[in-house]
């Protein structure tokens, strides 16, 4: 009797429990109603208003990269076209022809060439503030194919001063070895982007954007060794890496057909590397027909985890990659653009070309073939036509 | 107790945020205070935050391959991840 | 564990509601709505003279916001000249009104893209807070009674179908 009654209570009191959480749950949805009510407002204020599709545009590039003695230069290609005032799909041709000499090419194995190709399709649509783009690309190397597919949302809010992205995208690449048909690996990416654009005056605005980055495989070269204790060893890198970075940029209209940018960029991942990235640029209108960019980029970074120039002790991950080693590049760049013709609205050509100098410091990072740290400096070249119509 | 008091949070933040409440200081909604009228400056192509989408591409493919710092660019797509 | 919402929850829900209905009828009356009366200006034309909206009492007048750096303004001004052109005549009146801050690209991009209508230059954006517009390009259809009887905020293709079967209807 008793033990009824003392099961009756504790019946009771996890029906009452279950009361309690069934109201709670209720009113935790009449709250995330009425937010949804307060959000949807603020939204709805924009009313008809609407985000344009991008321009109809082309491109039409030359690009060529030369530096560590690493030549790397080939065309490429876009065009953008609306269908309907609806969609806005753009398609991309990009050819890298590399001839590679590279300090870590040369020092273990010997000088090669190989062209890298890359196709890319996407589409654009815009459903009154919001735009939406779908994109896929493939990549072909002769020992390297890498996939990609994204999708992005941008939403304009607050009368059209802020804009709102959010974006997602899954790469997934097939690894070979030249001269070994028995290795074949796999690499799998993640990256998931949020941004946020803010007009603040009339004549400036900010933007902040976030992205993860996880990547999942095969994640370095199976052509590159490490050193340990002066012995080349073929280089262990951990199977997962995930990396997280921010990055604020700043624009502004200085008055006189002019306007600077400056932007920073934080990064960081688990394998230890800390980066930070900062740039300031400066663009002008010279007359009627040019346009002069010119900029000043520098980044530094500290080593990955497992790096070492010359590892003194077995690890289980080991790499000599100079891209995780310590080391800092400062670049200096301009660009020239000469407008043909344009007619507002209608159609638009212009002439560009651009060059931008690096020079790289490594820290913990030698050059066999000298003892000493290594440097190099590299130019990059490119020479385009672009054309609004 | 935390997990109720959270929604409220965030909801007497937005709220405040957006203003208008008599348990606040009062002050105006906040307005969009760029009319689109007053927009001239920022529509120019100097002012965009990415003008053309290829050369930029081929720069984040070059800092790419040569440093290990990647993304929140605004450049759109994957790279290549490739060696 | 509550059995009804705190008072202190009870306030800042209120004001929430209150906030969101706040900002849903702000947005929605401007002060610039159908049925009132269409706030009177002058404005220099791009050739020389003013002109005044009051003295186009007696036609049904089209005000369309435009500005050299807006596409869809831009897309729409062929739209509107040949609105222009075959309405002129039954009483019909288009003016354009310009936001540039520069006069001289106004007068070259109108002159390019071939309008025929009346081109306002709007320089100050006296006119443009006095309609409190919202979106570019703002069209505002005002009757021959001096009142506003449509608004269309922005420009998408097809716009130009709705705005020839208002000015008909207002013609008559």
């Amino acid at each position: 009797m008793a033990a009824t009654r003392r099961s009756n209570a504790r019946l009771r009191a996890g029906g009452v429990a279950r009361l309690r959480g069934l109201r709670a749950a209720r009113r935790r949805a009449a709250l995330l109603r009425r937010l949804a009510g307060l959000i949807g407002g603020v939204l709805a204020a924009s009313g008809a208003r609407a985000v344009d599709l991008p321009e109809d545009h082309a491109e039409a590039l030359y690009h060529l990269y030369n530096g560590g003695g690493v030549t790397a230069q080939g065309p490429a290609l876009l065009v953008r076209k609306s269908i309907a005032d609806k969609v806005s799909l753009t398609g991309t041709y990009y050819v890298d022809a590399v001839s590679n000499a590279s300090i870590d090419v040369v020092t273990t194995a010997s000088p090669y060439r190989e062209t890298r190709q890359e196709f890319a399709l996407s589409g654009d649509y815009v459903y009154r503030d919001s735009q939406i783009t779908v994109a896929a690309s493939t990549s072909h190397e002769p020992d390297y194919v890498a996939n990609n597919g994204s999708i992005d949302v941008t939403q304009e809010v607050f009368g059209g001063m802020t804009n709102v992205s959010l974006g997602f995208s899954r790469g997934s690449d097939r690894v070979t070895k030249k001269g070994s048909p028995e290795f074949q690996d796999h690499a799998t990416h993640w990256q998931y982007r949020l941004g946020a654009t803010q007009i603040l005056t009339p004549r400036w605005l900010m933007s902040a954007n976030f992205e993860a980055l996880s990547d999942d495989g095969f994640l370095g070269s199976p052509y590159r060794v490490a050193r340990v204790f002066g012995a080349a060893v073929p280089e262990r890198n951990p199977r997962t890496r995930t990396g997280r970075a921010v990055k604020l940029r700043l624009i502004g209209d200085l008055g006189n057909r002019d306007a600077m940018h400056v932007e920073y960029r934080y990064f960081r991942d688990t394998w230890a590397i800390k980066a930070h990235t900062a740039e300031l640029g400066y663009s002008r209108y010279l007359g009627q027909a040019w346009l002069a960019d010119a900029y000043a980029r520098y980044y530094t970074q500290s080593h990955a985890l497992f790096y070492s120039d010359n590892a003194i002790s077995e690890t289980t991950y080991v790499s000599r990659n100079r891209q995780l080693s310590t080391f800092n590049d400062g670049s200096l760049g301009a660009k020239l653009s000469y407008t043909v013709r344009k007619i507002p609205g209608r159609y638009e050509v212009k002439l560009n070309g651009a060059y931008e100098y690096t020079r790289f410091k490594f820290k913990d990072f030698t050059d066999v073939r000298t003892g000493s740290l290594y440097g190099y400096s590299s130019s990059v070249v490119q020479l385009y036509v672009s054309a609004i119509y | 107790m935390k997990t109720r008091m959270r929604p409220a949070i965030a909801l007497i933040a937005a709220s405040a945020l957006l203003g208008g409440c008599s348990m606040l200081p009062t002050f105006k909604p906040i307005e969009p205070w760029v009319k689109p009228y007053e927009r001239e400056r920022l529509a120019d192509p100097i002012m965009k935050l990415s003008r053309d989408s290829l050369p930029e591409k081929h720069f984040e493919h070059v800092r790419d391959v040569r440093e290990a710092a990647r993304g929140a660019t605004g450049v759109q797509g994957g790279g290549c991840g490739c060696n | 564990m509550y059995t009804t919402l705190p008072s202190s929850f009870q306030r800042p829900l209120r004001c929430i509601a209150a906030i969101a209905l706040a900002f849903a009828a702000s947005s929605a009356a401007p002060a610039i709505a159908p049925t009132s009366a269409a706030p009177d200006f002058t404005l220099r034309t791009m050739g020389g003279p003013n002109m005044r909206l009051q003295e186009q009492r007696g036609r049904v007048v089209m005000v369309n916001f435009w500005a050299t750096w807006c596409g869809p303004c831009r897309q729409e001004m062929p739209q509107l000249d040949r609105l222009y052109q075959k309405y002129k005549s039954s009483g019909f009146v288009l003016l354009g009104v310009n936001v540039d801050d520069d006069a001289m690209k106004a007068a070259d991009v109108a002159a390019k893209l071939g309008v025929s209508f009346p081109v306002l230059l709007d320089t100050d954006k006296a006119v443009s807070k006095l309609y409190d517009l919202s979106t570019m390009p703002s069209t505002v259809i005002i009757d021959r009674d001096g009142k506003v009887r449509y608004v269309h905020r922005g420009y998408l293709n097809g716009y130009e179908e709705n705005y020839e079967k208002q000015i008909r209807e207002l013609l008559k």
